[in-house]
């Protein structure tokens, strides 16, 4: 399959692609945050403060996104031996870790004048910090192990260990009693979202996605001219 | 096709994975009890025996039920098939109103009656403007 891949090539490509990526990501953001903070509606209940939703559910969308594709990738990675695959998830997990974090955060803030609380230990909430500490053990474990072949199978064994708690993330609130509320959009049913509000949520979500394509970008390219450096051809 | 050692590790992985799936679900399903935020009115009634622990109960804020006393408010949280009479003395949050989502953390003092020490406001998944909130209701 994808086992000789060629460093050079692939750099040629993603060195470039940043620059663009970032032009962008600009533009998007500034039509996302005008759409989001001045041309949306209030919410008949909650008021201004239904613009957390526009930055809260984004983060947490790409956050369980991102973890699942480096769990995908470290699964198929670690069957096939495609060493690649793991320096794709290397580079892919910090942006998913710090929309994690963003997701928490903003939660917490969104939080207090909605339900008069900064946390409550109600599934949807606990099992998105245990996804924020998988991410956590994730990272460090890439830093612990100098050997390779080690990093790669301690790295897939804590993606399999966490994508686990993805599925329970998103049916906690229909299995369970909880103060946060169901989900408001639907594959298969009508969204409970108004649509002047879910143009700018759509279009936030695409900027995150894009600053998420930018930071793996610069990730992914250290690591090839860390491999470039070696003076290894192909991994 | 694929080596024996790629299969070995295509198998290894779904074992691990089943093995994950099946020990979290059974982990999970024993602590129901503890895994929910609240419990509802009807759960409180169907309870063999009251418990002097702090628990949360859930349900809406039944219309027309508040009532602002000196420092205490009362109100009746139900769940359409069951009620139970809460009493509080303290800030609610802004959310909370006549109708919608309420969680109240307390003392049960009987099964009709309970003392909240704590009461939070949960809103539903439904967002829209205020114009098209007006336009719905007067349908």
């Amino acid at each position: 399959m994808f086992k000789y891949f060629e460093p050079n090539k692939i750099f040629s490509v993603t060195s470039k692609a940043p620059k663009y990526v970032l032009i962008l990501f600009i533009v998007v953001l500034s039509i996302g945050l005008v759409e989001a903070l001045i041309l949306s509606p209030e919410d008949y209940k909650q008021s201004h403060s239904v613009r957390i939703m526009y930055v809260h559910v984004p983060a947490a969308w790409i956050s369980l996104g991102i973890f699942s594709t480096i769990t995908f990738l470290s699964i198929v990675g670690y069957i096939f031996k495609i060493r690649n695959f793991f320096l794709i998830s290397k580079s892919l997990a910090p942006s998913g870790f710090v929309f994690n974090v963003i997701a928490l955060v903003t939660g917490s803030i969104w939080g207090k004048p909605t339900w008069g609380t900064w946390w409550a230990w109600d599934a949807r909430i606990t099992s998105m910090l245990i996804l924020a500490l998988f991410y956590a053990l994730y990272l460090v474990a890439w830093r612990i192990y100098e050997d390779k072949d080690k990093a790669f199978k301690i790295t897939t064994i804590i993606t399999i260990l966490g994508i686990i708690n993805v599925p329970i993330i998103k049916y906690s609130v229909d299995w369970w009693n909880t103060l946060h509320q169901p989900a408001s959009i639907n594959i298969l049913s009508k969204s409970s979202i108004h649509v002047s509000m879910l143009f700018p949520l759509m279009i936030m979500t695409a900027a995150f996605a894009l600053f998420s394509l930018l930071i793996f970008l610069m990730k992914y390219n250290t690591e090839l001219i860390k491999i470039k450096n070696k003076g290894l051809n192909r991994l | 096709m694929y080596g024996r050692k790629v299969k070995l590790r295509f198998f290894f992985i779904i074992l691990i994975l089943l093995t994950l799936i099946l020990s979290t679900f059974l982990i999970l399903k024993s602590l129901e009890e503890n895994v929910v935020y609240f419990q509802s009115p009807t759960e409180i009634k169907a309870l063999y025996e009251i418990d002097k622990k702090k628990i949360r109960i859930g349900g809406m804020v039944k219309v027309n039920s508040i009532s602002m006393a000196a420092k205490e408010i009362k109100f009746i949280i139900t769940d359409f098939k069951n009620e139970i009479n809460v009493t509080y003395s303290g800030v609610v949050p802004n959310l909370f109103t006549e109708g919608k989502g309420v969680v109240a953390e307390g003392y049960l003092k009987d099964k009709n009656f309970f003392l909240a020490t704590k009461i939070l406001a949960k809103h539903d998944e439904n967002y829209m403007p205020p114009e098209v909130k007006a336009a719905l209701e007067e349908k």
